[in-house]
């Protein structure tokens, strides 16, 4: 690796202050399992690295029924599959932590370095979007909140400024009789990178979708909302038919590329079977 | 950019000098000679790397040492105790779960972090805390044996 000069700052406010004194020659360091393997294929090259490990506001899991759920963004991957309230109430969470490298990798890596180094298969991204998740941001000018969706511009890129942090995650409390189901598929179980990941998010009222919310990873620059497909679900009852429905619309939402993981059609023809397999299950326990 | 650390590695204080860009694989194996925990891809893929930080497995070849400062770090040199090996180590013997020998240091760390957490895994367990550790000489189904043998 070639040399950098590396600080660890110990307040959150010293760590902004560091970024925008390297005006984007400092990068933020968190679990180190993305950005350690740029730096030594030299597709990053920073003049700082910023560890972020020592700020310990932004390690940790909060849960209130009326407030919902934050996560800070140094929280590691093995934090969110230990959490008893993400067990409980955001299984989802769990379904795509848990999908994530191998023990070593979950043991380093955070949910905001999944999110910040923004590639399109990035597998925290879908469940929390489809979660309506919102991402706090700290910088220099303060603190802003915007939805998690609206946070990735294109492969690895993001909305944050140079002197910007992503802080938290915040989920809002799941609706009544609501689910989510994330679901992933690549040619091994462990150290995957999704070659198409789906999380689907459905409430039911009277027995009718009242509400759905379905994300793709690896199809796109980003990760995407299937919309023509959630607007397929609402107000009917979510039959087999109707989840293979959707399935088909949000196969025509993806714009995926060909690449050593899956070509365009292959991809295509998994996010019809993982969209309406996310549907059905998580219909299945919302009942 | 120079830093001062220090090291606890098995349990003895080590104070160093090293660059930032240093890893702490590089550091074990070249500074302090601890040449057990292998460099294999050099990516976080393959495991070999692996030694307990703070009691849990990490790929130290994703690690800088600067980031380990002042941090309780076990390599493969420190499991066996006053020369006799520890009950994972003779488990992977006496099953012959060891043929080139090049990734056991990282299966056999992965192993005592699991162990300690969880003393009678299931399979799917233990095929979950190994998933990080590639061999390519087993077939993993004698470690995978080896390790539901171990009764800790």
């Amino acid at each position: 690796m070639q040399a950098f000069d590396y600080f660890a700052p110990t307040s959150v406010d010293q760590a902004i202050a560091m970024l925008a004194q390297h005006k984007g020659r400092g990068v933020p360091l968190a679990g180190g399992t993305d950005l350690l393997p740029q730096l030594k294929n030299k597709l990053a090259t920073p003049a700082a690295l910023i560890d972020l490990k020592k700020l310990s506001s932004l390690r940790g899991i909060s849960y209130d029924a009326s407030s919902g759920l934050r996560i800070g963004a140094m929280t590691t991957h093995s934090d969110i599959l230990a959490n008893r309230d993400i067990a409980g109430h955001y299984p989802v969470l769990s379904q795509a932590a848990g999908t994530i490298g191998s023990v070593q990798v979950r043991n380093r890596g955070t949910v905001g370095g999944n999110l910040c180094h923004a590639v399109p298969s990035a597998d925290m991204a879908p469940p929390l979007i489809a979660l309506g998740a919102t991402a706090v941001i700290q910088g220099s000018a303060g603190q802003r909140e915007l939805l998690l969706e609206d946070f990735f511009t294109g492969p690895n890129q993001t909305v944050l400024k140079d002197d910007e942090l992503l802080v938290a995650l915040k989920v809002p409390p799941a609706a009544q009789r609501s689910a989510a189901i994330f679901l992933k598929h690549g040619v091994r179980k462990a150290m995957e990178i999704a070659i198409v990941c789906v999380a689907s998010c459905v409430s039911f009222q009277d027995g009718v979708c009242a509400g759905a919310r379905i994300t793709l990873g690896a199809v796109a620059p980003t990760p995407l909302r299937a919309r023509q497909a959630e607007s397929l679900l609402s107000g009917k009852a979510l039959t087999q038919d109707l989840a293979a429905q959707a399935g088909t619309a949000a196969a025509q939402e993806a714009r995926p590329i060909t690449d050593m993981r899956g070509s365009i059609e292959y991809r295509r023809a998994i996010v019809q079977a993982l969209t309406s397999r996310t549907l059905m299950q998580a219909a299945a326990l919302a009942r | 950019m120079k830093h001062n650390i220090t090291l606890i590695v098995n349990e003895k204080s080590y104070t160093l000098e090293v660059d930032s860009q240093r890893t702490l694989l590089d550091v074990l194996r070249r500074d302090l000679s601890l040449t057990g925990t292998k460099e294999g891809c050099g990516m976080g893929d393959c495991g070999t790397c692996t030694v307990l930080l703070e009691g849990r497995p990490v790929n130290s070849c994703l690690t800088l040492a600067v980031e380990a400062d002042g941090q309780h770090i076990q390599t493969i040199e420190g499991v066996a105790q006053n020369g006799v090996l520890h009950p994972i180590q003779q488990a992977f013997i006496d099953h012959g779960a060891i043929q080139c020998g090049f990734c056991t240091p990282g299966m056999v760390l992965s192993t005592k972090a699991l162990l300690e957490s969880n003393p009678h895994p299931t399979e799917l367990e233990v095929r979950t805390a190994i998933a990080g550790n590639l061999c390519r000489c087993t077939g993993y189904d004698k470690i995978v044996k080896a390790i539901m043998s171990v009764n800790p």
